[in-house]
């Protein structure tokens, strides 16, 4: 059975949160698709930065900036290599998806026209549609949404009927953030290709649960955040075709992305410099290869399986509620579960559960088109991890009924 | 009876419960017997801004004091609101501009719960006082 494949017990005692209380009850955490927790892998690797090889990095000759600099340029080649990219260089070390986001539609500026059709997905975060409204604004852009059906899948039919020789670009997440759908992003990939149009997947929700590989993708950009995959908030990367990459402009002015600097004139670093101006995040650009090792020493294809298993039986377990409907039905969806009781707000629900010792997300999820399109308020959304259990979805589903018997 | 001697009240009957789980389930009795606001007030103006889940009130004079009805789609804001009107309503509205909410803090309300919650707390009230200052007006 899952137990064998994976020791949850074992990997439960690498993450320390996990031991703590919450009103009294032991944490039962289940909001992962917000943000991962963080095992002791990690934390000793930015504890150690700290205590031995804090300083800045690619500038000074001293031994501590050089074992930083080895460092954080070691981490950008595990992010290579984990993700399949073929240069060391198309690897942009941002703040995360959303900086990496912004970053690619403040470069479209150059390449958008009046007319030009920008794609985005019915699913999309808020920060996934926002830089581009901004973008169709700054260059009279058109944006063109991806319809979705009931079962939160993408109408592929529609996405053909979309792309055009005006569609400049295409932008869809990987995972759904509400939904936990996965999409079908090779289709959508190679179909804009035919076209002409450049593909940028988010693939925030994705990475903690499938390992992207980039050439076989094939997709022009990828974004990905630490926090949802066991590493620190405020660093992820953007990979980029080096081509793009060279033609998109610098984003941020600043140390680090230059060549030369004249008061007439600036040239700009080689990649990846010229999209990294400033002191990065050194120390949570080392700690993001850290957690990308960390996953790897459990195993993609182990920790989807029992996942996966985790999700079935949560599934099953919470549908037997009476009045609990799961948005978000997709055959080929990540852990996570979306659900309502009928006449019952997602917030009591997530209030009761938060007595309770139970973590998970209340709201809209950034995703308010979403909420619009199911006619609701908002969703609870359970997502799960491979540290979490059985045992822990049983305590959400007694926690649901009692709400849900409070509360009606 | 005057808002201190409401607020003493709700301040012991808060005092009897235990634990929150108890408190929680009173706040949901209280929201289930919260006069309702009548629908033709339900409007985009009276949605008090900075609650996560819809809240909307509605005042009206009756002679020199100021009566509110409420609503909300979530019943836990809905019990907070029902406290808040017991406290507030069928008040003259100088008492209530001039009324303290210390009983907040004593029945511990605000610490349970979540931020978000909180500042929707904190809206709920200003918007309270808000309206007696308005009709205040209006009576001078």
């Amino acid at each position: 059975m899952i137990k064998e494949a994976l020791d949850i017990q074992k990997i439960r005692k690498d993450f320390p949160i996990l031991q703590r209380q919450v009103n009294g009850k032991p944490l039962v955490y289940l909001d992962n698709a917000a943000t991962s927790q963080t095992p002791q892998q990690v934390i000793d690797v930015i504890v150690e930065y700290y205590q031995r090889y804090n300083a800045n990095i690619h500038r000074g000759v001293h031994t501590l900036s050089q074992e930083a600099t080895d460092a954080y340029e070691a981490a950008r080649k595990k992010i290579q290599t984990h993700f399949n990219i073929a240069k060391a260089h198309e690897v942009i070390l941002t703040s995360g998806t959303t900086h990496s986001i912004n970053l690619v539609a403040n470069g479209f500026t150059a390449f958008v026209k009046e007319g030009d059709e920008i794609l985005v997905s019915a699913m999309e975060h808020h920060s996934n549609i926002v830089p581009w409204q901004m973008l169709c604004e700054r260059t009279g852009g058109v944006l063109k949404v991806i319809p979705m059906d009931l079962n939160g899948e993408l109408v592929m039919e529609e996405y053909h009927k979309l792309l055009s020789d005006r569609t400049k670009l295409v932008f869809c997440n990987h995972v759904s953030n509400a939904l936990g759908t996965i999409n079908p992003i090779k289709e959508i990939i190679d179909a804009a290709h035919r076209m002409g149009a450049a593909v940028l997947i988010d693939g925030a929700q994705a990475a903690p649960h499938i390992k992207a590989d980039m050439q076989d993708l094939d997709v022009d950009f990828y974004t990905v955040s630490a926090h949802k995959i066991c590493g620190p908030t405020g660093v992820g990367m953007l990979y980029g075709k080096e081509e793009w990459l060279n033609k998109l402009p610098p984003y941020q002015g600043g140390g680090e992305m230059i060549a030369e600097v004249t008061f007439e004139k600036t040239t700009y670093a080689d990649l990846p410099h010229k999209f990294e101006a400033g002191t990065p995040n050194i120390c949570g650009g080392i700690a993001f290869g850290a957690a990308l090792d960390y996953m790897n020493s459990i195993g993609f294809a182990a920790l989807a399986h029992y996942e996966e298993e985790l999700l079935k039986y949560a599934t099953e377990q919470l549908l037997d509620i009476v009045g609990l409907k799961i948005y978000g039905t997709s055959e080929n969806k990540t852990s996570v579960i979306s659900f309502n009781i009928e006449g019952i707000h997602p917030y009591d629900i997530g209030t009761i559960l938060d007595k309770l010792g139970i973590a998970v997300r209340t709201g809209h999820h950034c995703a308010q088109p979403i909420m619009d399109f199911y006619g609701i308020p908002g969703t609870v959304r359970a997502s799960f991890s491979f540290y979490n259990t059985k045992d822990e979805v049983d305590v959400l589903v007694e926690g649901v009924k009692k709400a849900r018997n409070m509360l009606l | 009876m005057t808002i201190a001697e409401i607020q003493e009240e709700i301040v012991d009957e808060f005092s009897m419960f235990d634990d929150w789980m108890q408190r929680y389930e009173y706040m949901i009795e209280l929201g289930k017997s919260l006069p309702l606001i009548e629908d033709q007030y339900k409007t985009e103006d009276n949605i008090i801004k900075g609650c996560q889940s819809k809240v909307w009130v509605h005042a009206e004079l009756d002679q020199d004091k100021l009566v509110f009805t409420a609503d909300s789609d979530a019943i836990i804001t809905k019990g907070i609101i029902a406290i808040l009107i017991r406290a507030f309503s069928n008040q003259r509205p100088q008492d209530i501009i001039d009324a303290n909410t210390e009983f907040i803090d004593e029945i511990g309300l605000k610490e349970h719960l979540s931020p978000t919650r909180a500042n929707g707390l904190v809206s709920m009230i200003k918007q309270l006082k808000l309206y007696a200052v308005a009709y205040q007006t209006q009576l001078n």
